[in-house]
């Protein structure tokens, strides 16, 4: 009997504390876009971030976003001379990068990068007293640390997948065009054919959103890090790191598919 | 200092907890304006979590703070930040920025609570560097000091802003012994050029005796005893003698007393 107690009463304990940090997580972001407004906003930091999540990321994104054109598009020509249909190939490589591939991988790849530094700095600030020096200092830790990290992932995001989405389409190219001898004119013409309005919207407000969640969550780890008094220092940026990296990716992917479902 | 001059810090039955454990019972204390009070303390009598409070980092569950004239528990966050103006804080491990440079770190609070022009800025920041003997520094990032560096470079950035008050967690705190002189020094140079009221967390016991005006003692979250640095060391509490005296709260946490009984077996 005492055990069955224990149990609930530990389910109670998870449930409370996961409510809780939805919570936190909530007056969290309302605080951070709240500090938009309320002064003139740090545009140097922000400069600074959008260079960090931006630029710093390209060279990894570039390579990513060649390889996986290039796979998508073997896979697609594999597939498609079996029906005769090797001319949809441009049109085949273009929607699934823009409506899909471009959106999720640049995610991904900005996760791997951006997401995991993010929670780890802002759980050592939080451990040396950061936060609490800025408080002290007057200084508005959202205004002055969290705001330009959102602002620049919300900006970069949009522009890295545009970014994917043509490398991607160009890898595609050199498979299709270049190693299998398709036809350029109809792999090109395809694209331009097939990809409308609406297929870009999409791609870029899936950006847009998951430039929020990728950078919103590990943010929230590392700021609410000391919460969890059973781990602390290394271990806790750490242990915060990891959760934030997973369940950046997992927010990431169930809004993708919550998007796809709406605007299709 | 009078005695008929408003305290600049008073606190008034102070209980705090955490969760459901209780970490500060009664607490009561007026500092007043231009002294030098010493909050002095084992590990885990409170200390810090007193300074917390006067930090308004943390709300009292019972009792008041109030720091010139704004009482903490009920004044809204802009009439914090205002206060937090007249506040420095230097921090145990400096809590510097690291993503800024040593000069960015001291400019910071000029930059955001200022209308000063850069070139000002600048000048400030340098000043306060020369200040601390840290000139030239400021193009340093934090971890390429030491953590003496870091302390002072941590003070330089507490006072530039030329506060009312001034609060130091642990300043002496894994420091060698003559850094933790220099730093006792520096502490009353700056006392007698800014007359500023300084509250000092601290469990060292010669540099709290060299710099204090007044003591508070602090045991299991209750106040043992306040007074002036002579009270506290001719004081009848054993536990303060104990604290002074470096000996051990019981037989227990004496560490030949237990391997000695461990050796002949009477703790099995």
């Amino acid at each position: 009997m005492q055990g069955i107690l224990q149990g609930i009463a530990s389910i109670g304990e998870l449930v409370r504390s996961r409510v809780n940090l939805i919570g936190l997580a909530g007056v969290f972001l309302f605080k951070t876009c709240l500090s938009l407004f309320t002064d003139i906003p740090p545009f140097r930091e922000i400069v600074k971030q959008i260079h960090f999540v931006g630029a710093r990321s390209l060279t990894v994104l570039l390579v990513s976003a060649l390889f996986t054109g290039m796979g998508v598009a073997l896979q697609f020509y594999d597939t498609l001379v079996r029906f005769g249909s090797v001319d949809l190939l441009g049109s085949a490589v273009a929607l699934s990068l823009i409506r899909e591939l471009g959106p999720v991988m640049t995610a991904l790849m900005v996760i791997a990068r951006v997401s995991s530094a993010t929670c780890a700095e802002i759980g050592i600030m939080r451990s040396e007293q950061q936060f609490d020096a800025l408080d002290c200092m007057a200084i508005d830790s959202y205004r002055y640390v969290m705001l330009p990290r959102l602002l620049a992932c919300v900006i970069a995001l949009p522009i890295l997948t545009a970014v994917f989405d043509m490398v991607g389409m160009f890898g595609g190219y050199l498979v299709g065009v270049v190693i299998q001898g398709e036809s350029a004119g109809a792999y090109v013409q395809g694209i331009f054919d097939t990809v409308n309005f609406k297929d870009v919207l999409m791609g870029q407000v899936k950006s847009l959103v998951f430039g929020v969640v990728i950078i919103w969550v590990p943010m929230v780890f590392g700021y609410y890090m000391h919460l969890d008094q059973t781990q602390s220092g290394a271990a806790g940026v750490s242990n915060a790191t990891t959760k934030a990296v997973v369940l950046s990716a997992i927010l990431m992917l169930i809004s993708n598919y919550v998007i796809t479902s709406l605007m299709l | 200092m009078t005695e008929s001059q408003q305290p600049i810090i008073s606190i008034k039955n102070l209980d705090t907890h955490y969760g459901d454990r209780q970490v500060l019972f009664d607490v009561n204390l007026d500092v007043q304006p231009g002294e030098i009070m010493v909050i002095m303390g084992g590990s885990g009598s409170g200390k810090s979590t007193l300074l917390k409070h006067l930090l308004a980092l943390k709300n009292p569950t019972k009792g008041s703070v109030h720091i010139d004239g704004l009482a903490l528990h009920s004044a809204s966050a802009g009439e914090i930040k205002q206060l937090r103006k007249k506040m420095g804080v230097a921090f145990q491990g400096g809590a510097m920025l690291s993503s800024l440079t040593v000069g960015e770190n001291i400019r910071l609070p000029l930059e955001h609570n200022s209308k000063l022009d850069r070139q000002t800025i600048d000048i400030m920041m340098r000043m306060k560097l020369e200040l601390m003997s840290l000139a030239g520094f400021e193009n340093l990032m934090p971890s390429e000091l030491s953590g003496g560096m870091l302390k002072r470079a941590g003070l330089a950035r507490a006072v530039v802003m030329d506060p009312k008050i001034l609060f130091f967690d642990e300043p002496s705190a894994g420091l060698d012994p003559i850094t933790s002189v220099e730093l006792d020094e520096l502490i009353l140079k700056l006392r007698e050029a800014m007359n500023m009221s300084m509250v000092i967390v601290t469990h060292e016991l010669d540099s709290a005796f060299k710099i204090a005006d007044r003591i508070m003692v602090l045991f299991d979250g209750r106040v043992a005893q306040i007074g002036t640095v002579d009270e506290i060391k001719h004081s009848d509490d054993i536990r303060i003698q104990n604290l002074i005296n470096r000996r051990p709260r019981d037989e227990a946490m004496d560490g030949d007393a237990y391997l000695k009984r461990l050796v002949s077996g009477e703790n099995s």
